[in-house]
């Protein structure tokens, strides 16, 4: 690359004695390179806008559907029937809380602990190709299909349709996303930083845990936080593996989780589809409520990862 | 001459060789980290399996003929996914390439300088945000918002310009490009943030060494940092494009679940993953193992779709890798 | 974090205390879910110790539950094949809880009260006929000005049970449809830009809503609580009925249930008999592994054949006539 140079006025020089003269540099806007860069400026901001329209008018409409109908009465009431008013889906959200903490309780150790076999471990080996490979096939993966495995997995093994069960599926969902992202942010991790680690006798594993993990965590939590985020929005797969319920999760006696359990996603999926005023309300807000618990956990983790560091 | 003691350790120095407590845990932590990734293995396998043991018999029954036919009665027991195909891959190219191009755009604008920091951080926040949205709910948009604004355009153009195959049905609901347009949207959010971590983990040196070189604002973001986060990049759009595939719901709503096979934009298509989602409840036996065979085709499509982008990745960037 | 949610999976699966509260799951069709959500939530909360859960998947995966004992009972407007019951140990007692009707939505400017003949309604879906102003259109609603626009019709995306009943129907009128699309939970449709398809009730209501000069099919309350233009439909005796009036019931009056209690409707014969009904069914276990399960099942069936049914009219469905709720409620006893 041989730029033409800006163009400049005065000139340095270095007669031994004289003062050098310092160059005002200018550019001239028409000047080829420069307009193409500032056309291009102007073009992003326009994608960029553009952009954002469909996306802000989303939100809007959430917003404005979904925070009509926010109270405190929606937060903690169950569900209403057919032709009753008021009711909110408190047990939902308790339910999308468990049966997502679950989900990634299984799927952020394994993603992670196979991210660093990727990113560390075996990188050049066959299995880490075939093991990429499954991960961006497992990627296209159907969330309706995932409910029908962890159907057959877990819920004719355990003859009922549970939380577990939900969690399974959406585990399965979780994993690529999770696996990929954390090899990616695990690869960037600059390898001076990593020779000084094994130079000052570190093992493979204590390198990966006190340099590499901690370095990649930001590109790490990106993966975690998407995974999550599409995790509580899906509807298809808990379907087929919690089935719904209009009642709490706790009872007198405890938790019970081996029974069919409640989720926002669920909800959204049945009151939007009846006719009645009350109950599609009642949807856009638990719409609304959903995205305001993935915010809420996508701002914790990040501040939490940051105090980390 | 250094004091060294019995184990290694140098007393005023912080490295040291490992201790055996150390290759222990180091042994189990690899081995854990290995039988993760054949976990992943596995399930991929398992899944595998599981649909492929009902698919058998659909397989066993219609064979290929069942990729190449346009015909889906139920009844008579015919059946055939060749629209299904088409309208996958059709909306889901059409997606990513939206949806990819507008999630890297915003991406650079997001890391790049062109905001202050802060309301890039609030911004990025946002457009994370939005991979959250259940996917029945950007179905709703789509039906209420999407198509009623599109539609006065998409007649427009066919009036106009019917003779383009493109542009050659009305818009009379849902169809293909409602359908992609709002995948589009569902797709962003995740290439714009996995490419955000891409960008910002090129080194500051590279960018400023393009600078320094005299560099204008653009060729240093389209010759230098995006090459330099290509990788990144790359592995954004596969999971971009491997939500497009799956996605379910939403299409389910807007796709319009015809079987015809159609250029036009504005026809009502078919997708395998919506195909699923809309007969599956239904489906008696027989309907279930050809539902299953479908299944297996959209993961060889996956699969497929998958190996190409690698080999046009490692050709691109030959050139740049070390 | 693994600790606890160890612990808890260890907690929920032990023993639970003697007064533990009955749970009864059950999953299946989507056409009765409001009226099923209204009557089981009532129900359990009148009765402390039993709770009842239904989810609408569809009447096909309620069967597939059904017949994996993964749910305590199912619904299903198809009831069940005889190939279906023979895969349950036990036996299935198929209980009629309450009948609906399909209604013809459309959306056509300034167009009320439309009358549509047996050959024209079948017609339109067989896309035979294309425009509102067709002369058969206007030859049976002389008062009405219809446009000279085209006919969009708008069908089910997702299979379903309302198609079933809706198809049934037509090939009972139409030798044609018979031959053609027939009788089944998704159909081929005729290949024409104008028929769209939209999942669900509330899909196909989106779509007619926005699309001008449009017409489907939907359940009749749905349509009547979406405050939705539905067409009056000529009848096997030649009068045009509306639906949601007492035309449903005389639609299941002039059926008889046989001993299995599996009733179909495809064309009603009666004087003012709306034509296009269908019961929907709730299946149960002959053998439960829980007897106190087996009580509240009776219980439950009992609530709704008797208290159930007056709110059934006012929530868009068809109360049983007395006759039939009486035979299912000597029919239930052999639920054990």
């Amino acid at each position: 690359m041989s730029p033409a140079l800006p163009a400049v006025e005065g000139r340095a020089t270095q007669i031994a004695g004289a003062q050098p003269v310092a160059p005002r540099l200018r550019r001239s806007p028409w000047e080829a390179r420069a307009l193409r860069s500032e056309i291009l400026t102007v073009g992003a901001w326009i994608a960029a806008i553009i952009a954002s329209v469909p996306l802000f008018s989303v939100l809007y409409m959430l917003i404005v559907r979904g925070g009509s109908r926010l109270s405190w009465e929606v937060l903690v009431e169950l569900p209403p029937a057919g032709f009753e008013m008021g009711g909110g889906f408190g047990n939902a959200i308790v339910g999308t809380l468990v049966m997502v903490g679950l989900g990634a309780l299984i799927s952020v150790p394994v993603g992670i602990a196979g991210a660093v076999f990727l990113a560390e471990l075996g990188p050049n080996s066959s299995l880490a190709g075939a093991v990429r490979f499954a991960a961006k096939t497992l990627t296209g993966l159907p969330s309706i299909l995932a409910g029908v495995f962890a159907y057959a997995s877990v819920v004719l093994v355990t003859g009922t349709y549970s939380a577990p069960a939900g969690a399974v599926a959406l585990a399965v969902l979780m994993v690529p996303t999770v696996l990929l992202t954390a090899e990616e942010a695990m690869k960037m991790v600059p390898r001076i930083t990593k020779d000084a680690a094994y130079g000052l006798g570190c093992t493979r594993s204590q390198v990966i845990w006190k340099i590499v993990l901690p370095t990649a965590m930001p590109g790490i939590l990106t993966g975690v936080m998407l995974a999550v985020a599409r995790a509580a929005g899906e509807t298809a797969p808990l379907l087929f593996t919690a089935l719904f319920s209009s009642y709490w999760l706790v009872e007198q006696g405890g938790v019970r989780l081996m029974r069919p359990t409640a989720s926002l996603a669920v909800l959204i999926y049945n009151f939007s589809g009846m006719p009645f005023e009350n109950q599609i309300e009642l949807a856009w807000a638990a719409s609304l409520v959903l995205v305001m618990i993935v915010l809420f956990i996508n701002v914790a983790s990040r501040l939490l990862g940051s105090r980390r560091a | 001459m250094s004091l060294v003691l019995e184990d290694g350790r140098h007393p005023d120095s912080v490295a040291a060789p490992p201790s055996s407590w150390d290759f222990l845990a180091d042994r189990l932590f690899r081995g854990l980290a290995k039988a993760a990734a054949v976990l992943i293995l596995l399930l991929l396998a398992f899944i595998l399996w599981q649909i492929g043991r009902r698919a058998g018999p659909g397989i066993r029954d219609y064979g290929v003929g069942f990729l190449t036919s346009t015909n889906w009665d139920v009844g008579r027991g015919h059946f055939g996914i060749l629209p299904a195909i088409w309208g996958t891959i059709y909306s889901s190219f059409l997606a990513l390439l939206i949806g990819g191009f507008f999630g890297i755009v915003m991406a650079i604008f997001l890391t790049q300088d062109f905001l202050p920091p802060r309301l890039a951080v609030v911004f990025r926040t946002t457009v994370e945000l939005l991979a959250a949205i259940p996917s029945v709910v950007y179905g709703l948009w789509g039906i209420f918002v999407v198509v009623p604004a599109i539609r006065p355009a998409a007649n427009w153009l066919h009036e106009h310009l019917g003779a383009i195959p493109i542009f050659g049905s009305t818009l009379s609901g849902p169809g293909l490009l409602p359908a992609a347009l709002v995948l589009a949207i569902m797709v962003l959010p995740t290439v714009a943030a996995v490419s955000q971590d891409a960008l910002r983990q090129v080194p500051y040196r590279v960018k400023e060494a393009a600078y320094g070189m005299g560099a204008t604002r653009w060729e240093a973001i389209l010759r230098v940092m995006l090459p330099t986060a290509a990788t990144g990049i790359f592995g954004a759009l596969v999971l971009g494009f491997g939500r497009a595939l799956g996605e379910t719901m939403a299409l389910a709503m807007l796709i319009g679940n015809s079987n015809q096979l159609s250029l036009s934009l504005f026809s009502p298509a078919n997708t395998l993953a919506a195909l699923l989602a809309l007969n599956f409840p239904e489906a008696g036996p027989r309907e279930v193992e050809v539902l299953m065979y479908a299944a297996l085709v959209l993961l060889a499509i996956t699969l497929l779709v998958n190996v190409a982008g690698g080999m046009m990745m490692n050709f691109a960037t030959r050139s740049v890798r070390k | 974090m693994l600790v606890t949610g160890v612990s808890m999976l260890v907690f929920s699966t032990t023993d639970a205390p003697a007064q533990e509260r009955v749970r009864l799951t059950g999953s299946g069709a989507s056409f009765p879910f409001p009226l099923y959500s209204a009557w089981f939530k009532s129900f359990s909360g009148k009765h402390a110790t039993v709770s009842v859960d239904y989810q609408a998947k569809g009447s096909g995966a309620g069967i597939q539950d059904f017949i994996n004992r993964t749910v305590d009972f199912a619904a299903s407007d198809a009831a069940m094949t005889d190939e279906e019951i023979a895969k349950v140990p036990g036996g299935v007692q198929l209980v009629p809880l309450t009948a609906g009707e399909i209604a013809l939505a459309y959306n056509v400017a300034g167009v009320k009260g439309l009358k549509l003949p047996r050959d024209v309604y079948s017609g339109i879906f067989l896309g035979k006929i294309t425009k509102w102003s067709d002369p058969k259109i206007k030859a049976a609603n002389p008062g009405l000005t219809l446009p000279d626009q085209d006919i969009t019709v708008v069908r089910r995306a997702d299979s379903s049970g309302t198609t079933f009943v809706f198809t049934t129907h037509l090939a009972a009128i139409s030798e044609e449809w018979k031959k053609g699309p027939g009788i089944g939970t998704t159909v081929k449709w005729p290949a024409s830009d104008k028929f769209v398809a939209s999942p669900k009730n509330d899909g196909i209501a989106a779509t007619l809503r926005q699309t001008p000069g449009s017409i489907g099919y939907v359940e009749y309350a749905f349509g009547k609580f979406s405050k939705m233009e539905m067409a009056l439909l000529q009848n096997k005796s030649g009068q045009f009925v509306a639906p949601g009036g007492k035309g449903g019931e005389e639609a299941l009056a002039s059926v008889k249930l046989p001993a299995d209690l599996r009733a179909w409707l495809p064309d009603p014969e009666g004087a003012q008999a709306y034509p296009i009904a269908t019961y929907t069914w709730l299946l149960l276990y002959k053998k439960n592994s829980d007897p106190k399960k087996a009580a509240a099942l009776r219980e439950l069936v009992d609530y709704c054949l008797t208290e159930g049914q007056k709110t059934s009219a006012q929530m868009g469905y068809i109360p049983l006539p007395e006759s039939v709720s009486a035979t299912v409620r000597k029919a239930v006893a052999s639920v054990q």
